[in-house]
């Protein structure tokens, strides 16, 4: 088999091209982009849709086309031709997938670094934290046993922009996550509660931790997940640029309840912000974790929740009695 | 007398045709016959098959209303559980294996597996762990998902994660030793006039998926049994509370699962290399590419395992390092599925049963494929992780993949198997409704994971309602599409019109025994003259002057072919 290259091919290959070009950019799949980092990933997804468009309908089309157009006709009980292979177009054929792949690992690569994943500072995990060697530098690796809840702790997730590496974020929220709860705690303020109302515009940096077992951290509109792991630590930094409210959930399998492991993530205004802060300090006198814990239906304001609260409710027992049995 | 020559060889047969006819109860014994084990096998797979959809039925039902109101979320819970896991270990693997028993012998001229008695126990272990599994329900089944990942796995429901771990490691002991046999079986019993590479493309598809299992179950094994110990006597292996570590169980757990899915599909892989230059008319397209690919996809099946861990412990260096092995597992995918279209590309194709599923196949395969290499890119799966995105695709490759891929098989050598024909225009209504309803099932789920519906969930934002409506009427149709496969099947199996050695005018040796294969498979041996996907070379394509083609292919030295001649063929 030669390569095809009639007039006709080409028109279909421009066909082609033109349809998965229009269709990588008009998909409209992806919920809203709440910040700079979301946008980035949109662009990395539309750039793989549109060669998936384009490979998509290259393989049906092919399906299709033969199909109809080889099928044996009545009577005819000769076979088709005894051709074993094309060395050419295998090679063609092996050698323009490992170009894309390889391409569309540099571009990820690309967005990772931007979004900072692969900040130096989270680039190790916890377990290594005492061989200096898998470290750049000593400096990190040594002061860490005294600092543990600083922003220089070695964590996993996606830390700092090549842009403000070595720089702290502008806020730091400790989030925890238990059956079947969210609570933020604001070192700066001493703020602690069941919904995460951050400023737009800044750097932000989420601490993760759970308590009991495995739990992840989500907002589509951020593109961002991360797990939170019992006894380790990881950390997401992002910058919002949008005002809203945005579903936070919880994505990995944590329960009878993770379902119901959602809350919000309130996108302010800076001064809206600011009045959130002064208005949480003055009514707070510090929630308790655990009454948040054991109490579900405290902090979940979502609308859809509310029929269940009274089965989660009964569910109180059983969240305690699983706290009891860690060994 | 086909491409092959039978050859009187020297051990002495009792010639043994009508006496030794099969009889149903034989599929009740300890048969050490492999054609016995291999329909055991399969239709064990299927009647768990037939669970594990009315559980996914039963996750669908709860899904098609926002609420958690058709069972309680612990029970939901329970379900995609125990559906995830029957799916896997209970159905795929086996019917994998299954059609490995039957045909690998038949393919390569043998007359049995090399352990036949080892066979027949790697098949009886796996009804009663079945049966072990799912009794569960009556306790308090696992909950913890398929992976089972601690610290929930230990807390979560005790009996029933017990039970999980040991059906698991019994079926993983099956498939080790399924794996082995399948190894052995292939290096050592080939007819001494094939090489290793002329033989059939599914005998590589099986010597690498054996090579994946023999590697990684083990791992699994050991992954288990510290999961067992932290439920049942408080270690702490995985336990933080204890200085243990959750996230080392991910990377046994995977380093085992990740390849599964290819111990899942690599065997259809080679059904599709079987079945389609068949009723193309063509030879496969590159074979020495697509043997090899299955050799390089066992192999980077290997070192991909923590793309399943993005989100979870996994520092940033490494994920670049699994990013880019998961990319080019895409590589060698892509060659297969180039192949076949390319025997496909001019070839003389019979819209059959089994041809209408391989086609179906590719076609849905490239989607879970593409979907594939789109959450190999580290930025992009850290979105769509533990969404119904994933659930999308991992449907796509493994339901997809397989359960068009048994059923190629199943059309395919229904004839040799059972000795009739299988109703061809029910076979196409089966098609149909598969087609449809699977893609109505699964397609739409990529939308809801992008749009940020997590999976694992019974109850989820009303927003999602309309999609996961359209998935749950499309499982319906999925559903309602087994029973018109099911009638046929019986009802042709028992009163099917009778079908010849050879309906397909097929080359591979199983084609040249008779129709269900005689006891001892091959009156004579076998003797590898014309390559077993040699279509359309000289004039092969009249089936009578078959007898006088001349040898193609050198064989062995040890073992000169004898010139064909027409009368030799056992009837
Ligand atoms: C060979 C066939 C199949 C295999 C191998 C398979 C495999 C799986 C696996 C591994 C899971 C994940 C379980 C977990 O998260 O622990 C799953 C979940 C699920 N499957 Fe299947 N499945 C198959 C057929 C089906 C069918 C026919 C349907 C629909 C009618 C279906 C619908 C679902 C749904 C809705 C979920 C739940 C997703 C979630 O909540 O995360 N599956 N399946
Ligand atoms: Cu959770
Ligand atoms: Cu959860």
């Amino acid at each position: 088999m030669n390569i095809p290259s009639t007039i006709s091919t080409l028109l279909i290959g421009i066909v082609l091209t033109l349809l998965s070009l229009w269709y990588g950019q008009n998909h409209g799949l992806m919920p809203i982009a709440a910040s700079d980092e979301a946008n980035q990933v949109d662009d990395l997804f539309d750039t793989m849709m549109i060669i998936a468009t384009g490979l998509f309908l290259i393989v049906q089309g092919t399906l299709i086309f033969c199909a109809f157009y080889f099928r044996k006709r009545k009577g005819d009980n000769t076979d088709g031709p005894g051709l074993h292979g094309n060395v050419p177009l295998e090679i063609l054929w092996t050698a323009i997938p490992a170009a894309i792949v390889v391409w569309i690992s540099i571009y990820s690569f690309e967005i990772y670094n931007t979004l900072g994943g692969v900040d130096p500072m989270t680039a190790g995990d916890m377990h290594a934290m005492h061989s200096p060697k898998s470290h750049r530098g000593a400096a990190i690796a040594a002061p860490l046993e005294t600092m543990p809840s600083d922003s220089r702790q070695i964590a996993l997730g996606v830390g700092a922009s090549p842009l403000n590496q070595g720089k702290s974020a502008e806020l730091e929220v400790n989030v925890t996550g238990l059956q079947y709860a969210w609570i933020f705690n604001y070192p700066d303020s001493g703020i602690t509660t069941g919904e995460l109302h951050l400023p737009v515009g800044q750097e932000i940096q989420v601490n993760l931790s759970a308590n009991d077992v495995i739990h992840a951290f989500w907002v589509p509109q951020l593109r961002l997940k991360q797990d939170a792991i019992p006894g380790r630590t990881a950390q997401l930094r992002f910058t919002l640029n949008r005002v809203g409210e945005y579903p936070l959930r919880c994505a990995e399998l944590c329960g009878s309840y993770h379902g119901s492991m959602i809350t919000k993530l309130i996108a302010h205004t800076p001064e809206d912000y600011q009045n959130w802060v002064q208005s949480q300090q003055i009514a707070s006198q510090p929630n308790n974790s655990k009454a948040l814990a054991l109490n579900p239906t405290n902090l979940s304001d979502s609308q859809f929740l509310a029929p269940y609260a009274q089965e989660m409710g009964i569910d109180t027992q059983l969240v305690s009695e699983m706290h009891h049995s860690h060994h | 007398m086909t491409q092959a020559q039978l050859q009187p060889s020297g051990e002495h047969l009792s010639h043994h045709p009508h006496s030794e006819e099969r009889r149903w109860q034989d599929y009740f014994t300890f048969s050490t016959d492999h054609k016995v084990i291999g329909i055991q096998y399969l239709v064990t797979g299927f009647l768990f098959y037939l669970v594990g959809g009315a559980l996914a039925t039963a996750i669908r039902t709860e899904l098609a209303t926002p609420a958690p109101d058709f069972v309680d979320p612990r029970l939901y819970n329970s379900l995609f559980t125990l559906h995830g896991t029957i799916m896997i270990f209970l159905w795929i693997v086996p019917a994998g294996a299954g059609f490995a028993n039957y045909l690998l012998p038949l393919m390569i001229g043998a007359r049995d597996m090399a352990f036949p008695r080892l066979n027949a126990v790697a098949f009886w272990i796996i009804p009663p762990t079945g049966i072990l599994l799912i009794s569960s329900f009556f306790f308090d089944p696992a909950q913890a998902g398929w992976t089972s990942y601690p610290p929930l796995s230990v807390t979560a429901s005790q009996v029933g994660e017990a039970i999980w771990i040991m059906s698991v490691l019994l079926l993983g002991t099956s498939s080790i030793l399924g794996g082995i046999n399948f190894l052995v079986t292939l290096w050592k019993m080939r007819v001494p006039s094939m090489r290793l590479n002329q033989m059939p493309l599914f005998c590589w598809a099986m010597l690498s998926t054996s090579l994946l299992a023999v590697i990684a179950t083990p791992v699994l094994a050991g992954a288990l049994i510290l999961l067992a110990f932290d439920l049942l006597i408080g270690t702490t292996f995985f336990n933080p509370t204890g200085g243990g570590d959750p996230v080392v169980y991910q990377h046994l757990f995977w380093f085992y699962s990740h390849p599964a899915v290819y111990i899942m599909v690599l065997p259809f892989f080679g059904v599709m290399s079987e079945v389609i230059p068949v009723h193309s008319r063509k030879p496969i397209f590159g074979y020495a590419a697509i043997a090899y690919s299955s050799l390089a996809i066992s192999f980077l099946g290997l070192i991909v395992w923590a793309h399943h861990m993005f989100t979870s412990g996994t520092p940033g260096w490494l994920r670049m390092f699994f990013m880019i092995t998961t990319m080019i597992i895409a590589v060698p995918t892509g060659i297969k599925i180039f192949g076949w279209l390319a025997t496909m590309w001019g070839g003389k194709i019979r819209l059959n049963s089994p041809m209408l599923f391989a086609m179906g196949f590719i076609s849905t395969f490239v989607v879970g494929g593409l979907s594939g290499v789109m959450l190999a890119s580290v930025p992009f799966d850290i979105h769509v992780h533990d969404t119904y995105f994933v659930v999308a695709h991992l449907h796509y490759v493994l339901f997809g993949g397989s359960m068009f891929g048994i059923y190629t098989a199943i059309y395919h050598w229904f004839p040799k198997m059972t000795g009739r024909m299988i109703n061809e225009p029910w076979g196409i209504v089966h098609f149909i409704l598969t087609y449809f309803g699977f893609n109505l099932t699964f397609l739409p789920m990529h939308v809801l994971g992008l749009q940020g519906m997590p999976r694992r969930v019974a109850m989820y934002d009303p927003q999602f309602a309309n999609i996961n409506f359209i998935c749950t009427i499309g499982s319906y149709i999925l559903a309602v599409s087994t029973i018109p496969f099911l009638i046929n099947a019986v009802w042709s199996w028992t009163r099917g019109t009778k079908a010849e050695d050879n309906p397909w005018q097929a080359l591979g040796f199983e084609w040249l025994t008779s129709s269900p294969p005689s006891i001892e498979n091959f009156e004579v041996l076998p003797v590898l003259t014309v390559g077993v996907y040699d279509y359309g070379m000289s004039d092969l394509s009249e089936v009578e002057s078959r007898s006088s083609v001349e040898v193609k292919y050198p064989v062995g030295p040890d073992n000169e072919p004898v010139s064909a001649t027409s009368d030799s063929q056992s009837k």
